[in-house]
């Protein structure tokens, strides 16, 4: 057992923070950045990709370093410190972990060098508006041609579609709408023919669309892995999708307790600091207890993703997104408490790490869908 | 960064818990689980098991006794004997007088007392708390006063965990009344037979006799029994509580009870079937068990952090560890509650059980009995070893600069 990152980790943490600080120096500057047409700046995600973090899902055969679940860790903890609007998570954890886990050699090399090089970037389509949080529950419909694939259907709340070139969409081959089997995941690019993509903003600062597909013509080699077997694969990247997330809220939760520490200790009331005073101060103390609580399911996360036992590993992020989604709401809501009016206001950067926070709580599962998860498993979450 | 163990801390885990169940006494092990109270022979035969096998003071220094072992195999230890259902080596002789007399202690004391305390040869008892004396305890009022050869020690101390058991007892007494409070304490170690010492039994909410008051009148205690420097023994007690950090959230302990709890609800009778076909039980049990986790990863960083092992002040972060810790201990007790549904109205008498009650119950009755009790009682867990409250001024304090 051993919490210490080696140079490699240690480097790439202070790279990517270094580059995050400097992109977000300011408020206003994040809200320049978000009003770009893709929502971010371009020029913004060739500096990332210049740090070479879009590698990290690949291995060296695919062209580059190769890094594992800490490492995706390390950079996600940075997008969360500093509010950073490029859709990382999307391409980095999402797309590229479909592609790394689904895709055959050829796939992956197809499509890693550009995801590497920034100039691709990926996003997964998996909501649909009746699934809310069920993976199986797929209506959207894929039939087999002469060629390959036709894909009916619409996604819903689809992240940064708007700026993605390629789309992992989960669509049934077979079955029900609600059966487990039948479902695959298919490469559809951006721009193929039916599909039509309605971008709008997120309450956090970001992207999404609805995504509507009409007789989309896929080749045959767009399936990743089976075509009639990919929940498990789908799930998996869920897995990951809230080990990232994890990390995400734990950067940021750790920049919103850190501003409310500051104001405390700067904010005078009835002639002196308000950290003075014992009620807040015990108040503080709970955010910390929150903090750091989640900071080790982040760890955990990291830990179990990679881990072989799918059931292990399902309940285990079951839980990790269930401990994280009490941080976000816990730690957020006594922040805006405890800055009193200002921290209600559009101009102050602690609101908006409050709604990241809130918004990362709706995402991959809320708390009462990942209670179940652990609940009807057969002996509950620490069999292990 | 590996956060999991090595094969080498594997094959240590299983080894230590291979030995807590073959060699401890079954029947003690189920008296810990079921939450029932220990007699001294039990905590005194356990405790011999371990320190034969030189298990009983691993954190000692090992010219006394203890094992060069790494943080994170103490805190396999503490763990394996937690969830084994192991009563911890007495904490008082291993986890507070030992290292501080190692640490602070003339030669010849640590060779009189270390080997006896670790051999449960001698058991002692912590006279710090006082009636006027709790959160702040540096208030304190018993009096040392300097008469020749010996001190003379007149006042009381209180909450004197297991006092009734005790051979010797380690105090915290003012010796110097004009310095600033924290500057005038000594720690001075008073053997329990000698005459002016009265133990007096307070009996706790649950109708158990665990604590004590003790009075001092004119008790006579040889000048040789201090340790340390005179008017030194605040820096002493502060040491003390850093080193009761190791185990201090009893992660194992709640682990235990809440693996208990799952066995049992299976079988417990409820509607159509058993306890746990109710979902919302078995939601509330996710969830401590998710805070659990947590609680587990917090505590492995806390102890892998290097390099502090010497260090006099607390750490904060032990105060994380105390209040969730604390917390959780609670939570279990309060679902062994549920857990007894009905059954735990009925007041056993004393050896007893209760008369009449069906005997068909799942585990059998001893922990129904326990059950309101051990709930009554561990609402301790968060007013002992400074309250939560007292934590949270410490990391405010500590960690935030507030």
């Amino acid at each position: 057992m051993d919490f210490d990152l080696n140079e490699d980790q240690s480097l790439l943490r202070d790279s990517i923070e270094r580059l995050s600080a400097d992109l977000y120096p300011s408020l206003e500057k994040r809200m320049a950045h978000a009003k770009a047409p893709l929502g971010f700046p371009e020029g913004n995600w060739a500096k990332f990709a210049e740090l070479g973090i879009f590698g990290l899902p690949f291995s060296e055969e695919d062209g580059r370093f190769g890094g594992g679940p800490v490492e995706t860790m390390l950079v996600m903890e940075a997008v969360g410190r500093h509010l950073v609007v490029e859709p990382v998570l999307p391409t980095l954890v999402l797309g590229a972990t479909a592609l790394r886990l689904g895709g055959s050699a050829a796939q992956r090399a197809r499509y890693a060098p550009d995801v590497i090089a920034g100039t691709l970037r990926l996003t997964l389509a998996h909501t649909e508006r009746q699934s809310r949080y069920d993976l199986f529950d797929v209506a959207t419909a894929v039939r087999r041609t002469g060629e390959g694939y036709v894909l009916n259907g619409a996604k819903s709340v689809v992240p940064n579609a708007d700026s993605a070139g390629m789309m992992v969409v989960s669509a049934r081959l077979s079955g029900g709408r609600r059966d487990r089997a039948g479902i695959g995941l298919f490469l559809v690019p951006a721009d193929a023919p039916g599909v039509s993509v309605s971008p709008y903003p997120t309450q956090d600062g970001g992207r999404a669309a609805e995504v509507a597909f009409t007789d989309v013509a896929l080749p045959a080699d767009s399936a990743l892995g089976d075509p009639e077997g990919g929940l498990p694969l789908l799930e998996r990247v869920i897995e990951h999708g809230i080990a990232a997330l994890a990390a995400e809220a734990v950067g940021s939760m750790e920049t919103l307790h850190r501003l409310t520490v500051e104001y405390l200790k700067t904010r005078t009331q009835f002639g002196t600091a308000i950290g003075g005073f014992q009620a807040l101060q015990h108040r503080a103390v709970d955010m910390l207890i929150e903090l750091e609580q989640a900071r080790s399911m982040a760890l955990y996360a990291a830990m179990m993703v990679e881990t072989g036992d799918a059931q292990a590993r399902a309940a285990a992020l079951a839980a990790v997104k269930v401990r994280i989604n009490t941080a976000c709401r816990a730690l957020g809501q006594e922040a805006v408490q405890l800055h009193g009016g200002i921290g209600m206001t559009m101009e102050y950067l602690g609101a908006h790490h409050f709604k990241r926070l809130a918004m990362i709580a709706t995402q991959f599962g809320d708390t009462p869908h990942h209670l179940r998860t652990i609940t009807d498993a057969e002996d509950g979450l620490l069999a292990a | 960064m590996d956060l999991r163990f090595t094969p080498e801390e594997v094959a240590f885990r299983d080894e230590v818990r291979g030995f807590c169940r073959e060699k401890i006494p079954a029947e003690i092990r189920r008296k810990v689980s079921e939450g029932r109270g220990l007699s001294k022979e039990d905590i005194v035969t356990s405790q011999r098991i371990l320190n034969a096998k030189g298990w009983a003071v691993p954190h000692w220094p090992t010219e006394w006794g203890g094992r060069d072992w790494t943080t994170v195999q103490r805190y396999i230890y503490t763990e394996e004997l937690f969830q084994a259902a192991v009563p911890l080596p007495q904490q008082f002789n291993c986890y507070m007088f030992g290292p501080v007399l190692a640490t602070f202690g003339r030669q010849d004391q640590k060779a009189r007392f270390l080997p006896r305390a670790a051999n449960l040869d001698d058991w002692w008892c912590q006279g710090f708390s006082e009636p006027g004396a709790g959160s702040d305890l540096a208030s304190l009022k018993t009096r040392a006063v300097r008469d020749g050869d010996h001190y003379v020690v007149d006042g009381q101390k209180t909450w004197t965990t297991l006092g009734q058991h005790a051979d010797w007892i380690f105090c915290l007494v003012r010796t110097d009344f004009e310095a600033k409070k924290q500057r005038g304490i000594s720690f001075l170690l008073i053997d329990m037979k000698t005459p002016g010492i009265t133990v007096r039994p307070i009996i706790t909410l649950e109708g158990r006799h665990e604590v004590n008051e003790v009075f001092f009148d004119a008790v006579r205690v040889p000048v040789e029994n201090l340790v340390g420097e005179e008017n030194k023994g605040w820096d002493y007690a502060k040491f003390l509580l850093a080193n009761e950090r190791t185990g201090i959230a009893r992660i194992g302990l709640t682990k235990e009870r809440i693996a208990r709890i799952k066995r049992l609800a299976k079988e417990m009778p409820a509607g159509a079937g058993s306890m746990w076909d109710d979902r919302d039980f078995r939601a509330r049990v996710a969830g401590v068990e998710v805070e659990l986790k947590a609680l587990e990863i917090t505590q492995m960083r806390v102890a892998a952090k290097k390099g502090r092992a010497d260090s006099v002040e607390p750490d904060p972060a032990s105060s994380l560890l105390k209040i969730r810790g604390s917390q959780l201990q609670q939570a279990a007790t309060e679902l062994l509650l549920e857990l007894a549904g009905p059954f735990a109205l009925a007041a056993p008498v004393r050896g007893e059980g209760t008369p009449g009650l069906p005997n068909d119950l799942p585990g059998g009755f001893d922990w129904v009995d326990a059950a309101a009790p051990s709930y009554f009682n561990n609402r301790k867990v968060s007013i002992y070893g400074g309250s939560n409250e007292i934590q949270h001024n410490v990391i405010a304090k500590g960690i935030l600069g507030l």
